[in-house]
């Protein structure tokens, strides 16, 4: 019925971007690419709520993705329900835009009536069970993240149980910012397991500026370039569902 | 695109005496009062023409729609009682803010949450409402559905006769699929013990979980050891210590039914009553834990233990006749109830 991939960012931050492009900016690119940009802010118990919250908010509107901010022992529960209902979310969306092409740019799921709707969810539900998942992780490392850094990697470990659990495939990619010398490292390339963070996390060097912008721009290019290798670009649609029949 | 970005699961807040009417099938509720707010949407008692329902309503169709099409499904086959029977779905346009709500009806489930009621009621219900819950549990699976979601919270002790129900759809998955929601307390993925995968071993943890929750009296947070934090918390209560087997292999995933795990329960609960049996012969003394029910309430739900266990071919030659005819009339009002 269909297939292709959903592709996601999930970026996670303790505070505002400080250095280079407007992140912003590159979210809303990522949406004309048929990405969307989820963003998971991270409160601290002592920290004042308030100030870099907008622009986590902000980011994922842009990428037309879901935004929650938590305090740290909420991360599990909080990363793998974003990503489950960003999936499904984006979902809907092509749902919708197919029911606009075919009923009139007035409707949406939610314009049919309940009998009707409950058809077009269990749809919604088959395609977010079955369809293949790219996730690529940003994690922001910035020196005020030190302690919140295990909390992460547990959440990691718990958003790969709940999708490794879906019938499609998955495939995770890390990426860090600041890092050691460049605004952006890889240090885990597509994989569907992250076991391999017990190693790498530890190791890692805190600290500097939170270039939010070029991360979100480096994982764009990191999807888009894969793309465009594997020549299964679907540009011509900015959706990366594709239905036969 | 629809816009969720900010997933305030908030309350939605209505005033008693609020009326409702549907925009597709125009039936009318009047509000109540408020049963529960949860991260799926908030639930209201309230009047429809027929008597008091509960509606429970959220801004977001998603949920709604899923947990509407989960109750049609499970709710109809005829003669087993497996939930709350769904009676209408529809939306809700508030008349002052032009805001969409959307909503389905279920029929108002009247109880008092498990562990309150064994707070009232004494420990030794824990057991027979365990039990009941496998038979549920047993039925729901046959269906090809888990419930996912299980967990203390969402079960409700109905009276007349005292039985267990559970609330809440919103975790129930198709089996083989990813489980759609849970509570990390009572999901094995959490305690690293499995995966979240929809399978009957998935609910059967939970169920072990639930035990542990109503004797411990708390929820406790994961430290890294997995299995071995759990086997600790069981070793360290003495009313929990007796079930270390059965509990164990709920945990572990070695049950491959409800049906299996149920007669392992009472089995243990035999050897159980047994020891306590010998032990008040020897002592001489009354139990000091008097339960605060009825006598006849009580007397009719242990008796439908023994006589379940009788069936199990153990050795119950201390029953007198007068008893046992008596309790096979129990267990078969309890079979047909069930």
């Amino acid at each position: 019925m269909y297939k292709g991939k959903l592709k996601q960012i999930l970026l996670i931050t303790d505070g505002y971007s400080n250095h280079g492009e407007d992140p912003l900016a590159v979210a809303s690119l990522a949406k004309e690419y048929g990405i969307t940009v989820n963003v998971i802010g991270i409160l601290d118990e002592k920290s004042k709520s308030g100030d870099g919250l907008k622009e986590i908010e902000d980011i994922a509107i842009a990428g037309g993705g879901i935004s929650q901010i938590v305090y740290s022992k909420q991360l599990s529960q909080t990363v793998q329900m974003v990503t489950r209902k960003a999936m499904t979310q984006t979902i809907q969306g092509f749902v919708n835009k197919e029911l606009k092409q075919i009923l009139g740019s007035s409707n949406s799921i939610e314009s049919l009536p309940p009998s009707k709707r409950e058809e077009v969810y269990e749809v919604v539900e088959d395609i977010g069970e079955t369809v293949s998942l790219e996730v690529i992780i940003l994690v922001d490392t910035s020196a005020s993240m030190k302690d919140k850094l295990e909390t992460v990697k547990e959440s990691l470990f718990d958003l790969q149980i709940s999708l490794n659990s879906r019938t499609g495939d998955n495939a995770f990619s890390l990426f860090i910012f600041p890092g050691k010398h460049n605004d952006v490292d890889k240090i885990l390339d597509w994989t569907p397991k992250l076991e391999k963070l017990n190693t790498i996390f530890p190791k890692l060097t805190m600290g500097g500026l939170t270039p939010t912008g070029p991360a979100l721009r480096e994982a764009l290019n990191y999807f888009n370039d894969q793309s465009y290798s594997r020549g299964n670009y679907d540009g011509d649609d900015e959706q990366s569902i594709e239905w036969a029949d | 695109m629809v816009m969720m970005n900010n997933q305030s699961n908030g309350q939605i807040n209505l005033a008693a005496g609020t009326l409702i009417t549907g925009k597709w099938n125009k039936n009318q509720y009047k509000i109540k009062s408020l049963l529960g707010n949860g991260a799926n949407g908030t639930v209201y008692l309230a009047l429809s023409k027929n008597g008091e329902i509960a509606l429970k309503l959220s801004k977001d169709s998603t949920n709604i729609t899923n947990e509407v099409n989960v109750l049609k499904k499970i709710t109809k086959v005829q003669g087993s009682f497996l939930g709350p029977s769904f009676i209408d779905v529809d939306d809700y346009i508030n008349p002052y803010t032009k805001e969409s709500y959307y909503f389905y009806v279920m029929e108002y489930v009247n109880g008092v949450s498990l562990p309150q009621f064994i707070e009232r009621n004494g420990m030794e219900w824990s057991s027979i409402f365990i039990i009941q819950l496998l038979s549920l549990l047993s039925k729901l699976h046959d269906k090809g559905y888990i419930f996912g979601d299980l967990k203390t919270d969402n079960l409700l002790v109905t009276k007349e006769p005292y039985k267990i129900q559970w609330i809440d759809f919103g975790g129930v998955t198709q089996m083989g699929r990813a489980v759609k929601e849970f509570t990390e307390f009572f999901d094995r993925g959490y305690w690293g013990l499995g995966s979240r995968k929809a399978e009957v071993s998935y609910d059967l943890f939970s169920v072990s979980m639930i035990f542990i929750h109503l004797h411990s009296k708390k929820q406790f947070l994961k430290n890294g050891q997995g299995i071995k934090q759990i086997e600790q918390v069981i070793y360290q209560s003495p009313s929990l210590k007796p079930y270390k087997e059965f509990l164990l292999k709920g945990l572990e995933g070695k049950y491959t039914s409800a049906d299996q795990m149920k007669q392992d329960l009472l089995m243990h609960e035999q050897k159980i009553t047994k020891r306590n049996h010998q032990m008040k012969k020897v002592s001489k003394t009354s139990n000091a834990k008097t339960p605060n029910v009825t006598r006849s309430g009580q007397a009719a739900t242990r008796t439908q233990v023994k006589v379940m266990q009788k069936k199990k071919r153990s050795h119950w030659f201390e029953t007198s006749t007068i008893v046992l005819l008596l309790g096979l009339a129990y267990a078969l009002y309890f079979y047909y109830q069930l």
